[in-house]
């Protein structure tokens, strides 16, 4: 996969005092990478999540609120939009990964498979197991490169060495990292470089063989060398995964996804707070090229946000 | 080209002030201050080097085995009871209290944190570091040697309570070293709340649990007056921790240093070198574990 | 493709018994702190029958008479303790002003380890020291007994102090530099104004300690009975020392009386050591917020 070069910066494009400072001109309106496939397996493939009027609640503060969106199967769906926009916080539902923040909870319908996720008989653990999550900072645990990626098939019960050398080898493969630790395993993944520690937790995420890899902001914390090759792995895994990427790069969202949410924060009526919606839900090449709503096109070409 | 000398109007060096005298007097004073925590710390050390040595060390290793001699005027060996009377206390002790403690701590922080049980507990340990030795001494006599008699078990379990508030205490700082993003990363894998606890937080913050654990202990070894109402002044050597009188190297040194015998003196004197030999070794463990952590992050 | 997903928990059992663990451990310190509690003063009533009031207002211990008056003994304990803060506190600070300000920065460890070192010896080895030591030069009495615990109690006030103190903001002591103030000056205008309310929980937390000292005191404080005198040369008696001076020959209401002696000096230090944590804490949270 190429990656896109920097198109030009338009001498036009408004300063924003909120964009973070990034090799690439952020305004600049992102190209998408054309595929082929994307668009016409858009609504064929299988569903994975289905969403319906979820809105999620911190205390009596309402967060996000209108969410409707279905996910399919081995695609890239990017959630894009400003910050306090609440992208974050709807990928955290979708593992339950909210269930840890005291006050936190969900209205609406959130479906994996058909299943509600928020159903009294669901068990949060169970669901992780099924949809893991690569967070925004590396997180590895402080202990060996190898434990950290057999820490969650041991959680499955799995103890037979070879088995687990096995897993381990391919998940490290997977992650694109086998060939520079393969002779240090035993070694701390504290003393790997960030881009490294990514790929770590993405292979370690990997290794439990989840149908659903979320991601947050994973190359928030990485150089741009380390982010292309992430984002070359994500190409590569979207074969045998699902991955839901929340990013704050507009053009990391059109050079990998296939659909796209874009999400805002706007004044609650009921609150006098900022509460975070979605906006627009399509196809990457779509809603970056021909965006339906007037404020999905003010952020994508750098007029807000 | 040089530049031409300057004749300036600007003064900038020091002038004597009161202002300074001031500043000069008060470093004097904190210096001073330095001096005098180090003066009693070096003449104990040297009382207990100088007199201590010879006694413990003369014919070595007579005074770490031999028994207490039951007649206190007369001189010579030994220790051993009371050393393994320490030894056996204190391990005790230390096997109850740590693992109480840190399953204590681990509710506190990983589970109850701001609840209001939680909240009370953390009250009530903090009302518990602050009871004097002597309530813990009489307390265990009370409860437990009216019962079942002198014993080394009586023993533990005053030391065990005075452990228990510290190890709660340190090992809950601890906890709230390990970041977030760990116990996120485990649950993220789908790993329950007990196996995040066991395999990820408690091993990131063993090292700092494992020296605050070793200070408790070394504390404990040097205490006295719990022992004195719950483990008796045995003179024999007693390996059972249930059964029986049994004594500690700080009993013997509150016995002995009473005495107006000047052999009973020197055995006081040998005791106290051998108890602080042993709990700077303990401490020493507990810096050196220290030291690692801080050198590893 | 109809696959039945199943995500209902399996091996939540685990974690509850886990939880059920941890609460009961817990628990044992509310159990031990009840039992104390309960079993304490249970013993200490029949003296307390027998005494009436007269038991915290009397100055005559005389257990041959059966007379048990406890008002000395809370003088010794309370003088004693004050003697040695008089002595403790400006040494506390002064090592710990040394160590934050003064001292250069390889110096600092190792006067750190210096002061834990002290925490380190045993009571008893200081007691000790103390009266084969240090009384033939200056007999056994309040004053000894004040200056054995002074110096048992210069860890813990100079280790919270400097806490305490390391807590000053940057910002504050280059403000004091910035308008040209010596070191001195800089202290009192920006390290004493914010360290205060901490210090002074630190020296009730020292307090406490000192009262509740048991084997160093009974070993130099000179044992006598019923002395209330403010005379620092004069031998006096603590609520500590004659529990443990006392115990080895005392019969059943002489044993009672000692631990009804045990119930007041917890109730005592226990009320110190509130005031000191919740002055501690209060100060600390006022600097948390003010540096959020």
């Amino acid at each position: 996969m190429v990656a896109t070069p920097a198109s030009p910066a338009s001498p036009a494009s408004p300063a924003s005092s909120k964009a973070p400072v990034t090799a690439r001109p952020l305004h600049a309106a992102p190209v998408p990478v054309a595929r082929p496939s994307a668009a016409d397996m858009l609504s064929v493939a299988e569903p994975v999540f289905e969403i319906a009027d979820l809105e999620v609640y911190y205390g009596k503060f309402r967060a996000v609120r209108n969410v409707n969106m279905t996910i399919r199967k081995h695609q890239i769906t990017a959630f894009i939009g400003p910050s306090g926009c609440g992208k974050t916080t709807v990928l955290r539902c979708m593992n339950r990964m909210n269930d840890l923040v005291a006050g936190a909870r969900v209205g609406g319908t959130l479906r994996y498979h058909g299943v509600d996720l928020y159903d009294p008989q669901v068990s949060a653990t169970e669901v992780r197991r099924r949809i893991g999550m690569v967070f925004q900072k590396p997180n590895p645990f402080p202990k060996s490169i190898y434990d950290n990626v057999a820490y969650g098939p041991r959680l499955s019960g799995i103890r037979d060495r070879a088995k687990l050398d096995e897993i381990v080898e391919t998940s490290l493969r997977a992650a694109a990292l086998w060939d520079e630790v393969k002779d240090r395993l035993r070694d701390s993944a504290l003393g790997m470089s960030g881009g490294q520690q990514q790929r770590l937790c993405i292979a370690r995420t990997v290794a439990v063989e989840p149908e659903v890899v979320l991601m947050d902001e994973p190359c928030s914390a990485l150089d741009p060398i380390a982010t292309a090759r992430i984002e070359e792995l994500m190409r590569e895994l979207v074969s045998r995964f699902t991955i839901v990427i929340v990013t704050h790069n507009m053009q990391q969202a059109a050079r990998v996804s296939d659909t796209t949410a874009f999400f805002t924060a706007e004044l609650d009526p009921s609150a006098d707070r900022r509460c975070g919606l979605l906006v627009e839900f399509g196809a990457t090449s779509k809603l970056f090229s021909n965006p339906q709503d007037e404020r999905t096109e003010n952020y994508i070409t750098g007029r807000f946000g | 080209m040089s530049l031409a000398p300057v004749t300036s109007a600007i003064d900038l060096a020091a002038k004597p002030s009161w202002r300074s005298v001031k500043n000069s007097i008060a470093s004097g004073l904190m210096a001073a201050a330095v001096l005098a925590v180090a003066t009693p710390l070096v003449l104990v050390l040297a009382s207990v080097i100088a007199k201590g040595a010879g006694v413990a060390f003369h014919d070595f290793p007579d005074f770490f085995t031999e028994t207490v001699p039951i007649v206190s005027r007369r001189a010579g060996p030994g220790m051993g009871p009371a050393i393994l009377g320490t030894l056996l206390v204190t391990g005790v002790a230390t096997l109850i209290a740590v693992p109480l403690g840190i399953l204590g701590a681990i509710y506190l922080h990983e589970y109850g944190a701001r609840q209001r049980f939680a909240r009370i507990v953390r009250f009530m340990a903090m009302v518990m570091t602050g009871v004097p030795s002597v309530v813990m001494g009489l307390f265990v006599y009370v409860t437990w040697t009216l019962t079942f008699g002198y014993s080394a078990f009586g023993g533990a379990l005053a030391l065990a309570c005075l452990m228990l508030p510290v190890v709660i205490g340190t090992t809950e700082q601890m906890l709230k070293l390990v970041p977030d993003h760990l116990r996120e990363a485990s649950f993220a894998l789908g790993a329950g709340k007990a196996r995040t606890i066991l395999s990820i937080v408690v091993p990131a913050a063993l090292p700092g649990i494992v020296s605050g654990a070793l200070l408790a202990v070394a504390r404990a070894a040097g205490e006295t007056a719990p022992l004195m109402f719950a483990v008796g002044a045995a003179t024999a050597y007693n390996g059972h921790v249930f059964g029986g009188a049994n004594t500690a190297l700080s009993v013997q040194i509150f016995g002995n240093a009473t005495s107006s015998f000047a052999a009973a003196q020197d055995r006081a004197w040998g005791a106290a070198l051998t108890l602080l030999m042993l709990t700077f070794l303990v401490t020493l463990v507990a810096r050196i574990v220290t030291a690692r952590v801080q050198s590893k992050r | 493709m109809a696959r039945a997903l199943d995500l209902r928990g399996r091996g939540d059992g685990a974690d509850r018994a886990f939880r059920g663990l941890a609460v009961g451990a817990a628990t044992v310190v509310l159990v031990v702190l009840g039992l104390i509690a309960a079993t304490m003063t249970r013993r200490a009533l029949p003296v307390l029958e027998h005494m009436g009031p007269g038991f915290f207002t009397s100055t005559r211990w005389s257990p041959a008479d059966e007379e048990f008056g406890a008002l000395p003994f809370v003088w010794g304990t309370l003088y004693t303790a004050a003697i040695a803060i008089v002595i403790a506190v400006p040494v506390s600070l002064g090592v710990a002003l040394f160590i934050t300000q003064l001292a250069p920065q390889r110096l600092k460890r190792p006067l750190v380890y210096l002061v834990d070192l002290l925490a380190v010896v045993p009571s008893v080895v200081f007691g000790l020291w103390g009266i084969l030591v240090l009384s033939p030069h200056l007999g056994r009495s309040f004053l000894t007994a004040g200056i054995i615990l002074a110096i048992m109690i210069i860890p813990i006030i100079t280790s919270l102090s400097r806490e305490v103190i390391e807590t000053t903001p940057q910002p504050e002591k280059e403000a004091a530099y910035g308008l040209g103030a010596t070191r001195w000056e800089m202290i009192l205008a920006s390290v004493w104004p914010h360290s205060k309310g901490g210090l002074v929980g630190a020296v009730m937390l020292g307090l406490g300690r000192a009262m509740g000292e048991t084997i160093a005191a009974a070993l130099v404080i000179g044992s006598a009975l019923g002395q209330i005198t403010v005379d620092p040369l004069a031998p006096g008696n603590s609520m500590p020392a004659v529990i443990a001076n006392e115990w080895g020959e005392a019969d059943e209401l002489h044993k009672s009386a000692l631990i009804a002696l045990a119930v007041l000096l917890f109730i005592i230090t226990i009320i110190v050591n509130l005031v000191a944590s919740s002055i501690v804490r209060r100060s600390m949270a006022r600097t948390a917020g003010r540096r959020t």
